[in-house]
């Protein structure tokens, strides 16, 4: 393009400024790209849950228990294909610091319910004989070193403080993208016999996987309707809704990334739109030249917005790849107290596109003004 | 040959009839030119001078259509221009206007080669022709040996130069040359003078130019004065200067 050597030849006019403005761009890029992942990281479960699968719980809260007869009954409704259930287990493997999520599984129907977890035959196989068996998500594995065949010690929390050893049987991987890796599921039957009577028998929560996701209304419906009025009964609601609603337990994430983000979007912006206008009032008389000899005020926006794109787009490209650099190093700090953070293509397209909508609105005010400004006023300034 | 009474030939190269431009400040409105006509031929080299305020560079800016006037017209090659549009007028002083400043007014972070080809960027033409162009047009003021130097390692009078080749390279049809040596010592002045008389000479370019120094202005075919907003025709400017000096 034949405007590009005065477009570049104004861009490191001043190259300290440049250097600088390029800077903020990245920084705030980094702390965009962060905060989108963070945000993404708590949503995931909800866009990456079944859409066939609905999700019930105790209709009192997500810690009291239902009847294990509960999963029969419902396997009963038309619509559903197979029913699991599920307990949370509290358990702290060498440190509270160790954070995952330990669940007592139904090896019997797991499978048929979760598709997605896939873990190896013969694995799965040594599994469902194994009493004190353990299966471990890969995340969660690879985290702490573990392989197959390892004894794990594991105190937990809620039922008696009991410690015990479990023989780490498989590893389960997830066919969908971002999804949860970070689980440790346990046997049903250990569970029911170790804990105390009141909680013999009882189920925290179940899944349910229905033949089309066309039903889930009516299933959910017709659920609720079977346990009304009695001692247990439940909430049923589709496994997305289920995600977002205990993303929400932790407070409202995207309130809270929305308005960091939104500062560091309009601090970047009065940056960089200083930066530009300031850079445009240094050389009015250059532009008025311009526009003398036959550039046309469009020409002359051009070249300004050209300026701030590039900037915008130079250290937008540097933040991403900070970003791109960083993030893995601050999800593996993290792990335990965030989901696993990932960088997803898309997040960085977002970010690339909020780089380009912070450089071309820096631009657009001094532009315009550029664009208006009269030719021989501004040569009467010089 | 340059007449200011209206009675030129339809032919004229510029042609100025019943100009007027007022401005507004404070409430007050200020006339700086009045039924103003001028008639200016190809190849003329005409010389404006008059005090501060006398509306010398108003009237340059009418001319090049960097302004537009509250009355009258100015036709230039047969183009009427003061009706024409923001965008038509743009696109006329690309074709039609060199414009030479007092302080040279060069992009500094560009060559003296690049500055000279700023017009050419609004053109067709190929890199290559560019280029053979920009050569032309800095031979022509004698610098080919600094195109690659920026304005800052080159003096006041050669940076002027650059600024010429710049309004020339286009082959316009006629300069506009506001204090040309304004801000030179006598001797890069001088230098410049020559080369706008060899413009005249030697290409038959046709140069308006503003300024203040009698001495600049007898270089020029004619001087004319610009007072309380009207033109008046003088002697030749080398005729005043003989005369007296002042003119």
């Amino acid at each position: 393009m034949k405007f590009s050597r005065l477009i570049l030849a104004n861009l490191f006019r001043k190259k300290v400024r440049l250097i600088l403005t390029i800077g903020s761009f990245a920084i705030a890029l980094v702390l965009f790209t962060f905060l989108a992942v963070v945000k993404s990281a708590f949503s995931r479960g909800a866009e990456i849950a079944g859409a066939d699968r609905l999700v019930v719980v105790s209709r009192i809260g997500l810690m009291q228990v239902m009847p294990i007869s509960h999963g029969d009954k419902i396997a009963t409704i038309p619509g559903v294909k197979a029913v699991t259930h599920n307990h949370w287990f509290g358990g702290v493997y060498q440190d509270e610091r160790n954070f995952f999520p330990q669940f007592v599984i139904d090896p019997e129907n797991h499978r048929k319910v979760m598709t997605e977890l896939v873990v190896p035959d013969d694995q799965w196989n040594n599994f469902l004989k194994d009493r004190m068996g353990a299966i471990a998500g890969a995340r969660t594995a690879a985290r702490f070193h573990w392989k197959v065949g390892d004894r794990i010690p594991i105190k937990t929390t809620l039922y008696g403080g009991a410690a015990a050893e479990f023989n780490l049987d498989g590893i389960y991987h997830s066919e969908r993208p971002g999804g949860d890796e970070s689980q440790f599921w346990l046997q049903w039957k250990y569970f029911d016999e170790t804990v105390p009577p009141v909680l013999k028998s009882t189920a925290g929560w179940y899944v349910v996987k229905l033949n089309s996701p066309d039903d889930a209304v009516r299933v959910a419906k017709a659920i609720d309707e079977k346990f009304a009025n009695s001692s247990f009964e439940t909430k049923t609601e589709t496994e997305s809704a289920f995600a977002a609603g205990f993303a929400k337990q932790f407070g409202n994430i995207e309130l809270l990334i929305l308005s960091i983000g939104g500062v560091v979007f309009f601090t970047l912006l009065l940056v960089t739109g200083n930066t530009m206008a300031i850079s445009v009032r240094e050389r009015t008389s250059e532009l008025a030249v311009l526009k003398a000899i036959g550039f046309s005020g469009r020409a002359v926006l051009f070249f300004v917005l050209a300026e701030s794109i590039i900037i915008a787009l130079v250290g937008g490209f540097i933040g991403l790849a900070l970003a791109y650099l960083t993030i893995p190093v601050i999800g593996i700090a993290l792990t335990g107290l965030l989901p696993p953070l990932l960088l997803s293509k898309s997040l960085l397209t977002l970010g690339l596109g909020f780089a380009l909508l912070v450089g071309a609105a820096s631009g657009l005010l001094p532009g315009l003004g550029a664009m208006r400004m009269r030719v021989v006023s501004a040569l009467r300034r010089v | 040959m340059v007449r200011v009474d209206g009675t030129g030939k339809s032919n004229s190269l510029i042609q100025v009839r019943g100009l007027d431009k007022a401005y507004r400040r404070g409430g007050e409105e200020i006339q700086v030119l009045q039924r103003l006509n001028l008639d200016v031929d190809k190849g003329d080299f005409v010389a404006f001078m008059g005090p501060s305020g006398s509306g010398k560079t108003t009237l340059l800016n009418l001319l090049g259509g960097l302004d537009v006037p509250t009355h009258g017209s100015i036709t230039v090659a047969g183009d009427e221009i003061t009706h024409m549009s923001g965008n038509k007028l743009t696109q006329w002083r690309a074709r039609h206007v060199g414009f030479i400043f007092q302080m040279y007014n060069l992009i500094p972070v560009l060559t003296a080669f690049q500055n000279v080809e700023l017009p050419l960027l609004l053109t067709k033409l190929s890199k290559s022709d560019r280029r053979k162009h920009v050569e032309t047009a800095l031979g022509v003021v004698g610098l080919t040996e600094r195109m690659n130097h920026f304005p800052r390692q080159l003096s006041g009078g050669q940076e002027q130069r650059v600024a010429i080749a710049r309004a020339i390279v286009a082959d316009p049809t006629f300069l506009l040359c506001d204090e040309p040596t304004g801000d030179l010592d006598r001797k890069s002045a001088d230098e410049i003078m020559e080369l706008l008389e060899a413009l005249v000479g030697k290409y038959s370019k046709t140069i308006l130019m503003v300024t203040h120094d009698p001495v600049v202005a007898a270089r020029a075919h004619t001087t004319l004065h610009l007072e309380k907003g009207v033109l008046v025709e003088g002697k030749t400017s080398r005729e005043s200067v003989m005369a007296g000096g002042a003119v």
